[in-house]
């Protein structure tokens, strides 16, 4: 038998977008080095305007279809996008791997995370009354207008007019620098990517990294009308030593710092943040201010279950071992003050959502995103919320389900994204229970609405659903292209619809199987 | 009502009602490498750390000692290496900034990862370890755990008000995923594995 199929690592779904050359390698003892968010080879695109995120309109239904439809078009950007995403996954396959243990680790901290999340007043509860015996100064907000008013209470009271931060998804939902400019507080991120997205005055696309779907031409782009840099130089080193230098005396006169957190440990009053760059360190250890902003659903019982969490987060997030930088804070430093904003935000109504409360267990890892190959291709802006990718298609309708009506619809259901996921979200069965939801609400359109009446009827008696699944592949094999690639049927656009199987795998099954039960 | 008594009212309204009980973590240790040394010597340099090979005979520190050389502001927290800025009259950290190369102590590092663990007891200010431009870090090679389950048995997460795992140096990819060391942190984290000074011992 061939072993061909064994590194199936190196397969690339846009071979085209390999670099000639890998002069920026890091090499150590003979070995290119791909720690962090780094590829595992080297990719190379052409230069190509920067396609934007969704149209923004109020309170009306994003049309997610459309900014997809303009990041496909932009064939550098989406190739990319792509190809960088489906590497980050199968650097978390290689990673899984490498862990005899890794379904128990899923099936821990899915466990862990449900006992917490049913026992949530109780922990809470327990981690204030920790943190405050620590010296920390501990608030509660029961929305992202609260949070923002206690952040720039707390700052006021210092006179600070400065703020650096690490990244935060949390921030991101309460609209955090927008407000902060409103009354203001000059607000400098320190993460690379996000303080380009900041210069861009662009939301961040991924919850790890989020200026993913830019190419270096566009941060080079950025970087010169911002910065100062030169706009013809592209070179990746450059660009990031000059954010670099631009930061560090921002860094050096904030008056204040703020982190969001990945975990909060409820028995020792701690909070961990994860980073690659070291900069939520400097946010927090270098003003004598620190700020951390946290959503209640954080929270985890003892030191023994954060064990599990963070040797599962890097992971499955980039596919590295570890984050370069996980600091535990469970007090102010000597001569320092530290805060922490606990936010509800919608969390405490999810949590009484039977089909949806789980998805409170989410750390935000991003995994579920990388694997999607409808978030691959659209990129994170086209969904035009805080959180995109299958993760938000779930989490975005509880904060407006008119707004994110569409969302649940940007998914083919293969639930690659809930095999992934590291806490074991059933990420794809909420997708389809969203729809269902939505259609009952009025809120989805009546072209959709008829697809999901006929899909219900069928999924609803399973005969009816095999022999139609059957005619369907008999259909697919069959029907002349026009019928399949048509108007009505958006994910037929720009893409082919997979081969058809011979054979329905319950008709496999019962013709091999079968017998033997 | 008060925002805590609101938060905690909607969620006690919203538990789910479901019996959840809080799982036994196993410390999976038994497969453990041969040596925790070389383990943690491989996944320190996966992460884009370097390990300092100390030398068989003569001074130990000598690798640490070449690498110090020609840089101006030296910072060491620890008694084996003598720098030219006293951590002990740092009043901001930002004093700190001009730093080329700070000494500190693990408390301990973890195999599985190539990690070490640095306290504000280690630090002294905390800022060093982010400020400097380079970070090497003195390991006493009785002081690796195989990996994070043990890690966090240890007392510095409850004794410690900070406590970082350092994993390699800063790093980022966030453009093209072109790897980068020293995206805002320090540019390299070497480490030498030198035993803690007789009376010193911690643990």
């Amino acid at each position: 038998m061939s072993t061909t199929r064994e590194r199936t690592d190196d397969a690339m779904l846009h071979p085209e977008m390999r670099a000639g050359a890998d002069p920026d390698a890091i090499i150590r003892g003979g070995r290119r080095l791909d720690h962090a968010e780094g590829t595992s080879k080297p990719l190379r695109p052409a230069p190509e305007l920067q396609p934007r995120g969704a149209k923004v309109r109020g309170n009306r239904p994003i049309d997610q279809q459309e900014a997809a439809a303009r990041f496909i078009a932009a064939t550098e950007h989406e190739k990319m996008h792509d190809e960088r995403l489906w590497d980050l996954r199968q650097k978390r396959d290689r990673e899984m791997h490498g862990i005899s243990e890794w379904e128990e680790l899923r099936s821990l901290a899915s466990a862990i995370k449900e006992h917490t999340l049913t026992h949530l007043d109780e922990y809470l509860d327990q981690f204030e009354a920790k943190a405050r015996s620590n010296g920390i100064h501990v608030h509660w907000a029961r929305d992202a207008a609260e949070h923002n008013q206690i952040v720039h209470g707390i700052l006021r009271d210092h006179g600070a007019t400065s703020l650096i931060k690490s990244k935060s998804m949390l921030t991101e939902e309460c609209g955090f620098r927008h407000y902060m400019a409103s009354v203001g507080i000059e607000v400098i991120e320190t993460d690379l990517g996000e303080r380009i997205q900041q210069l861009d005055n662009e939301d961040p696309s991924h919850v790890v990294v989020p200026a993913v779907h830019k190419l270096r031409t566009d941060v080079a782009e950025v970087f010169s009308h911002t910065i100062g840099t030169d706009p013809g130089n592209t070179d990746v080193h450059y660009l990031a030593e000059a954010q670099r230098e631009a930061t560090r005396p921002l860094i050096l006169k904030a008056d204040a710092g703020m982190t969001g957190a990945n975990f909060v440990v409820a028995e020792t009053g701690t909070f961990v943040v994860c980073t690659n760059e070291g900069n939520a360190d400097l946010s927090a250890n270098v003003p004598k201010l620190h700020i951390a902003s946290i959503g209640i659903e954080k929270i985890i019982p003892r030191l023994e279950h954060l064990a599990v969490f963070v040797r599962l987060l890097s992971r499955s997030a980039l596919g590295s071992p570890m984050t370069q930088y996980t600091s535990h804070f469970r007090g102010p430093r000597a001569g320092g003050e530290m805060h922490v904003v606990l936010v509800d935000n919608g969390r405490s109504e999810r949590l009484g959502l039977e089909e949806f409360w789980t998805s409170l267990k989410c750390i935000r890892c991003g995994a579920c995103m990388n694997t999607c190959p409808v978030y691959r291709r659209s990129g994170g802006l086209s969904y035009g919320a805080t959180y995109s990718g299958p993760i938000g298609l779930i989490i975005d309708p509880t904060f407006n389900a008119r707004k994110y009506s569409n969302l649940p619809f940007a998914s083919s259901l293969n639930g690659s994204c809930t095999n992934v996921c590291p806490v074991k979200i059933n990420i794809h069965e909420q997708i389809y229970a969203w729809r269902r939801v939505l259609v009952k609400q009025h809120e989805v359109p009546l072209v959709k609405k008829a697809a999901m009446k006929a899909a219900g009827v069928l999924l609803s008696q399973p005969t009816a659903y095999r022999a139609a699944i059957a005619s369907a592949d008999t259909a697919l094999a069959h029907l002349p292209r026009f019928v399949i690639y048509n108007g009505l049927n958006a994910w037929g656009k720009h893409r082919e619809v997979p081969h058809p199987p011979k054979q329905t795998f319950h008709s496999w099954y019962h013709a091999n199987r079968g017998a033997k039960l | 009502m008060s925002s805590r008594d609101d938060i905690l009212a909607s969620i006690r309204a919203n538990l789910p009602r479901v019996d959840r009980p809080l799982p036994h973590v196993p410390l999976f240790d038994n497969d453990p490498p041969g040596s925790l040394l070389s383990a943690f010597k491989d996944n320190l340099h996966r992460m884009g750390g370097v390990f300092l090979d100390p030398p068989t005979t003569a001074d130990i520190l000598a690798p640490v000692r070449a690498k110090i050389a020609d840089a101006k502001v030296v910072c060491s927290t620890v008694p084996e290496i003598a720098g030219n800025r006293d951590i002990a009259g740092v009043g901001a950290p930002r004093e700190l900034a001009d730093i080329d190369f700070a000494v500190v102590r693990a408390s301990f590092a973890v195999a599985e990862t190539g990690s070490v663990l640095l306290s504000d007891a280690d630090l002294r200010v905390n800022g060093v370890a982010y400020l400097a431009q380079h970070l090497i870090v003195l390991l006493d090679p009785a002081d690796i755990v195989v990996n994070l389950h043990h890690a966090y048995r240890r007392p510095e997460f409850r004794d410690r008000h900070y406590a970082s795992f350092h994993t390699g140096p800063s790093a980022t990819a966030d453009i093209e995923g072109v790897l980068i060391h020293g995206a805002q942190g320090v540019r390299s984290l070497s480490v030498l594995p030198i035993a803690r000074a007789t009376g010193n011992r911690i643990h």
